[in-house]
């Protein structure tokens, strides 16, 4: 038995080692960098779906504490994630990949929060910085740079009032963004505009006062929308089609739930999925967010079960949190009226 | 002996954490990244069922994209086996990968399993989940890889 423990405490002590190790001596930073930011940052850090991070004018002004709570806190509602379960060496590793991209030094700033006149800031603010950071500070439309798609803008515009912006930036980290502008992006420095040291001070003081962006909740919804049919197979299918015609979609497919994986003549057809889709909602759905296109084109599946017809699809806000993307809410809003409208009609 | 495995692997698997989606960079071009995709689906034991060309759409009706597919994959038994017993199931089926071209590079992206657990909670459905996530994991991961 005490031969047992021993071997048991030695296993637990050799696990214990192994993890504290683990820790402290990470993959290489530029390796985590590559597996878990690089996808949307881009290799170099010059974006992609994310912000670029290798502007020297950010590096010039981000603090340590900024990329560290930034990786911890991400951007609730666009698009980047909080990462948790980093060890603190690993962040710490990711970092330090970061600021291999610049030759300046890792800014610090006191914690002392910037005094200035809010009232004033507000002002400064709807003139000079609403047109692309919005009215309330929720930023722009669209991810990062997305080199994948047309776009208007060159580059997305921080959403200021976002609750992970806020917790991540101090206010010494916002005055000084302000005063040096960020080459590379149309954020220039406010001194260029006119704006003094004290305008900064105005600004920095408005800023912390924009009401915080809330949190979607919309996670504990069913994943599919399923309706049972009063109508047979063949109805239902012709009903289905027609619901599909009606609101301006495009039929672009229809197959077995098995084709491709049976024999050709031997798939069943009990199942079968009806593809459709409307380019234009598409594209303004890419545009919003790349990454959509995993749950595109729109489908709707027809199944006959031992109690009848039904039909099934995906629930698209049960699938909008998974992105992360506040501005694909609402698309993803519009997309469940509609599933729900065609279902509808196609059932009752 | 088994609580000792047990523990060994929740201590492994703790750090990873939950995704809701797994995204990767390719480096290479889009035509590469497609081929490397497509072998590793295979080499991880599925089938290629067909590949929606999202970009081909589009582009008909007049909007301007770069290349942008998703590629559908799966197991003829399982989709047989889940498809007949886990209707609700059936829109998420088969599995998916999108692959897009970024400037010179490549973005696939997956879903994982983690918004149906809570409403699939059935053992058997629950490892068919983790099965699915290490192997899309593993076929991303082979894709960023190559070169």
């Amino acid at each position: 038995m005490k031969r047992r423990l021993r071997y048991m405490y030695s296993t637990l002590a050799f696990m214990l080692a192994a993890s504290a190790c683990a820790q402290g001596a990470p993959p290489g930073g530029n390796a985590l960098y590559q597996q878990h930011c690089a996808a949307c940052h881009g290799s170099d850090g010059g974006g992609g779906v994310g912000m670029p991070l290798n502007l020297p004018d950010f590096l010039a002004v981000a603090s340590n504490d900024y990329l560290r709570n930034t990786l911890r806190h991400g951007r609730p509602g666009r698009v980047m994630p909080a990462f948790p379960a980093l060890a603190e060496a690993q962040v710490d590793a990711i970092i330090q990949t970061v600021r291999g991209w610049s030759d300046a030094p890792a800014p610090e700033y006191h914690g002392k929060p910037v005094k200035g006149d809010a009232a004033h800031g507000k002002q400064l603010f709807a003139q000079h910085c609403a047109a692309c950071h919005g009215e309330h500070g929720q930023g722009g439309t669209g991810t990062g740079v997305t080199f994948s798609r047309p776009r208007e803008a060159p580059i997305m515009a921080p959403a200021l009032n976002n609750p992970g912006f806020q917790q991540s930036v101090s206010d010494g980290m916002l005055k000084a963004t302000l005063l040096r502008g960020r080459r590379g992006t149309p954020m220039p420095a406010i001194t260029a505009l006119g704006l003094t040291e004290d305008d900064a001070s105005d600004l920095v003081a408005w800023l912390r006062e924009l009401p915080v962006d809330g949190v979607s909740t919309k996670s504990h919804e069913s994943p599919v929308i399923r309706m049972e049919s009063s109508y047979s197979f063949d109805e239902t299918l012709d009903n289905l089609k027609k619901a599909v015609e009606a609101r301006n979609f495009n039929i672009i497919r229809e197959q077995t739930l098995d084709t491709g994986f049976v024999e050709e003549g031997k798939e069943d057809k009990r199942q079968y999925i009806v593809y459709f889709c409307s380019f234009s909602l598409l594209n303004d759905a890419l545009s919003i967010d790349p990454r959509v296109g995993l749950f595109l084109p729109c489908r709707v599946t027809i199944q006959e079960t031992d109690n009848g017809v039904e039909l099934v699809t995906i629930n698209p806000e049960k699938l909008s949190h998974l992105f992360n993307n506040r501005e694909l809410d609402k698309a993803c809003e519009r997309m469940h009226r509609l599933y729900t409208e065609i279902l509808e009609e196609a059932t009752l | 002996m088994r609580m000792w495995l047990a523990c060994i692997l929740m201590l492994l698997t703790a750090s990873a954490g939950a995704q809701d989606l797994y995204m990767v960079r390719s480096d290479m071009a889009f035509p590469e990244a497609m081929i490397e995709l497509q072998s590793a689906i295979r080499e991880q034991g599925y089938v290629l069922s067909r590949v929606q060309r999202v970009d081909i759409g589009l582009t008909a009706f007049g909007f301007k994209t770069d290349r942008y597919r998703v590629v559908f994959f799966g197991k003829p038994g399982e989709i047989e086996q889940l498809g007949a017993s886990y209707r609700d199931l059936v829109p998420y089926l088969p599995l998916k990968i999108a692959i897009f071209s970024e400037g010179d590079e490549t973005l696939l992206l997956a879903s994982s399993f983690q918004h149906l657990r809570s409403f699939y909670s059935q053992k058997a459905l629950s490892e068919q989940f983790d099965k699915w996530e290490a192997d899309i994991q593993s076929i991303l991961e082979k894709v960023r890889l190559s070169e």
